[in-house]
């Protein structure tokens, strides 16, 4: 014992004891305990303990290391101010102040940038084509092209992405082609998915992009489990993965958060807080709020008053929670191409590195519905959804700081714009007119091979197919 | 590349079942994870996807129900056979204990057998646990291997060193008989055994069946039997009403109507949660068995 009283006594009181066994802190009183009496011994236990000052006595239950403190004090449930967020170019696409640019040559920004405006074509004309008829769904990325793609390109293509079902981008920066994601749309028997799924439910195991399935939030756990894979498989690599603000309030993200955290392993959880979860709003979603309050002088016919008015804008939510975890956490502006390819590096090398999770709360915009099942417009104004998808276009944001390092022009947009739009309708046309899949692969893949109670089915369902006149059956 | 996780897993687990890992893998490989079933399951998921073989294991049966949106068994489907879950197996202690109540008794295995791409697989004892086990984990496909946690201390066996598997999708007769055909798994077969030695004294010559393996599950075989025997009892500890022993009723009724003399009959548990004080009541003992 010898040394560690002289310790505590000389101690300022906030001293934390420095990490020792919790079960070697008891070991003296244990052995008294067994010479004398139970009684008698926890007595001389407790004796010995008080021979310390009440001060210095540290809070040393298994759950927790801390000081203790005789001032009942509750922590508020807001900080003073909400967490910044990280920003590189302003809304003009001009480099902030003070900003640190990250190493993007002009062909990096240049392919991202095409990668956006590809992006941007595929999603208005394919739900052009699901209004008229042509596929049965579609769900686009509109307002989030920057943080899809700049996440993308600061990640490489050994790290195995989990997303939720708005991150195509991402998928396309990997390599998929407008074709493959077209065949998919159209479930023909050119589609990685084989016709199953509704349509954007894209994957790509040569991708590492794991196939996007409907339900919120299930994703979040895989991917912590395939990055502690990688961290015993000493991969240079981590697991990514993506959901919403919605997405946010699963179980799932909970449970994985935690895991991530306690397990140790490489996974970055990117929220895109794009500020609607279907109709509802953040405000709904999460409750870490701000006051936000105003003086405004009212003037009416005769007589003018001030009117003080306070009310509450969502705050904190969501990043704010890594800390709670234990994970490290950052808020980014997800409509700043540069901020968000700047951020995603850097919390990759962290979890490569130091076998970590990090949080990043991407804040961005679904300028689109949620899906073409949806018609926003019941729930926000029209105002509201027209200045966001111009005057804060993360695209044209981007386009802006290109143009000013002349790295781009008006002819190249041009161009682009007619290039990518003759690709993707020469895409879905190509599709479109491509046979459906085989009956066969409606049994198939449910486990690795046909057990019984399958080739049965599958004997019965063609024998009355081929009772039924050609029209009702597929090829 | 296997990993062994769950709630209290390291020191051995509440049943001791894995005893020694820990120590002999060190603790990277077998590990306790936060009480969270959802997030076990999921993680096994993710862990299985990476072509690991991720075995799991949910405390008690009774809270395998948050994880069961982890556990409906697309993710091969889904992508196409781009990937898959294979390498999932999710062990979990299940049925009654005679002091279980509510929430340390259930039997979930139905829930489950609804799962397209789910295997279930319930040993009967020791040599058939060991061999069940090592198939359902190399199987390529996810296995919730429900253990009965009754025989955990109970169960007394001969259990040969090597390696060795069994057959998954394969009932088993054990005990030959030419009146009766019963079909049963886990600890309920004990119960039959005894039912069957009662009915012998009266003359009646049982065939028992255990069936293994849930879903898919050995219709050929139980058919064969009861086209020989002409009746068919089935019995589970789970309640009565959607059991899956009305999924046997219903296919041996459609594939041996002509053959049957009479209804095929479920002793069962009752339809209430699984109460305490009244066990002996709820459970389908040997006198329900020998009665049917």
């Amino acid at each position: 014992m010898g040394l560690l009283p002289l310790l505590l006594r000389g101690a300022p009181k906030r001293f934390l004891r420095a990490s020792g066994s919790y079960r070697s802190l008891y070991e003296s009183n244990s052995r008294r305990r067994r010479h004398g009496t139970d009684a008698a011994a926890a007595d001389q236990a407790v004796n010995s303990r008080a021979d310390h000052r009440p001060d210095d006595q540290m809070l040393d239950f298994p759950g927790a290391k801390a000081a203790f403190t005789s001032r009942m004090e509750f922590i508020s449930p807001n900080a003073a101010e909400a967490v910044p967020c990280f920003r590189i170019l302003d809304d003009l696409g001009r480099a902030l102040d003070g900003s640190d640019i990250p190493e993007v040559d002009s062909s990096l920004a240049v392919k991202m940038y095409h990668t956006m405006v590809r992006l941007q074509t595929f999603d208005s004309i394919f739900y052009e084509a699901q209004r008229q008829g042509r596929i049965s769904f579609y769900l686009t990325n509109i307002g989030e092209e920057a943080l899809n793609v700049a996440s993308a390109a600061a990640l490489t293509k050994d790290d195995v992405v989990f997303p939720q079902y708005r991150e195509h981008g991402v998928l396309m920066w990997r390599g998929f082609t407008l074709d493959e994601f077209a065949n998919q749309c159209f479930s023909n028997e050119a589609g990685h998915g084989k016709g199953r799924q509704m349509p954007i439910h894209y994957g790509s195991e040569k991708l590492n992009y794991f196939t996007i399935s409907s339900p919120i939030a299930t994703q979040l756990p895989h991917a912590v489990g395939a990055a502690y894979g990688l961290k015993m498989d000493r991969k240079n690599a981590c697991a990514v993965t993506y959901f919403g603000d919605g997405g946010s309030s699963e179980g799932d993200f909970h449970a994985a958060c935690n895991f991530a955290a306690v397990l140790e392993a490489p996974v970055l959880f990117v929220c895109r807080n794009n500020g609607y979860a279907i109709s509802t709003p953040a405000c709904e979603q999460y409750k870490g709020k701000h006051s936000i309050q105003l003086l405004a002088f009212v003037l009416t016919t005769s007589q003018y008053f001030f009117l003080f008015l306070n009310f509450d804008a969502p705050g904190d939510g969501i990043v704010v929670r890594g800390r709670g975890y234990g994970m490290t956490s950052i808020r980014v502006d997800g409509n700043d191409a540069l901020a968000v390819f700047k951020a995603v590096s850097a919390a990759r090398k962290l979890a490569v590195e130091q076998s970590k999770p990090v949080l990043i709360e991407a804040m961005t915009y679904r300028v689109g519905h949620h899906s073409t099942s949806d018609d926003s417009t019941k729930y926000r104004s029209g105002e509201e959804i027209a200045h966001w998808r111009s005057v804060r276009d993360p695209v044209l944001r981007f386009r802006r700081w290109l143009e000013s390092n002349a790295w781009w022009s008006v002819e190249d947009e041009k161009e682009l714009r007619g290039a990518a739009r003759k690709e993707v309708i020469s895409a879905m046309n190509q599709a479109e007119k491509k046979n459906k899949p085989p009956l066969s692969e409606l049994f198939t893949d449910v486990y690795d091979t046909l057990p019984r109670n399958l080739l049965e089915q599958e004997a019965t369902l063609r024998d009355t197919v081929s009772k039924n006149p050609p029209s009702l059956a597929p090829h | 590349r296997a990993y062994v996780f769950g709630e209290d897993v390291k020191f051995g687990g509440v049943f001791r079942c894995t005893s020694g890992l820990a120590d002999a893998f060190g603790t990277h490989r077998v590990f306790n994870t936060p009480l969270c079933e959802q997030g076990l399951v999921g993680f096994g998921i993710g862990l299985a996807a990476m072509g690991n073989r991720a075995i799991a294991e949910i405390q008690f049966a009774d809270y395998i129900f948050p994880a069961f949106d982890q556990a409906t068994a697309k993710f091969r489907y889904r992508s196409g056979n781009a990937f898959n879950c294979g390498g999932l197996t999710v062990r979990s202690p299940y049925g009654a204990v005679g002091h279980g109540g509510h929430y340390h008794s259930q039997s979930p295995e139905a829930f489950f057998c609804h799962v397209p791409g789910l295997k279930v697989v319930i040993p009967r004892n020791p040599s058939q646990a060991k061999g069940l086990l090592l198939a359902s984990i190399r199987d390529p496909n996810p296995v919730i291997f429900f253990e009965p946690k009754w025989l955990y201390r109970l169960s007394v066996d001969e259990v040969p060193e090597g390696d060795y598997m069994l057959p998954l999708s394969n009932a088993e007769v054990i005990r030959e008989g030419t009146d009766i055909t019963l079909v049963a798994w886990g600890a309920q077969l004990a119960v039959m055994q005894q039912a069957c030695a009662e009915a012998e004294k009266e003359g009646i010559s049982c065939e028992l069946i255990d069936l293994r393996t849930l879903i898919p599950w050995d219709k050929e075989l139980v058919e064969a039997s009861v086209n020989k025997t002409g009746k068919l009892i089935v019995s589970h500890e789970a309640p009565v009403t959607g059991g899956f022993g009305a999924e046997i009723a219903a296919t041996i009724a459609e594939r041996c109507f002509l053959r049957l003399e009479a209804p095929i009959a479920r002793v069962c548990g009752l339809d209430t949660p699984f109460p305490l004080v009244f066990e002996p009541f709820y459970m389908p003992t040997a006198n329900k068995v020998s009665t049917a």
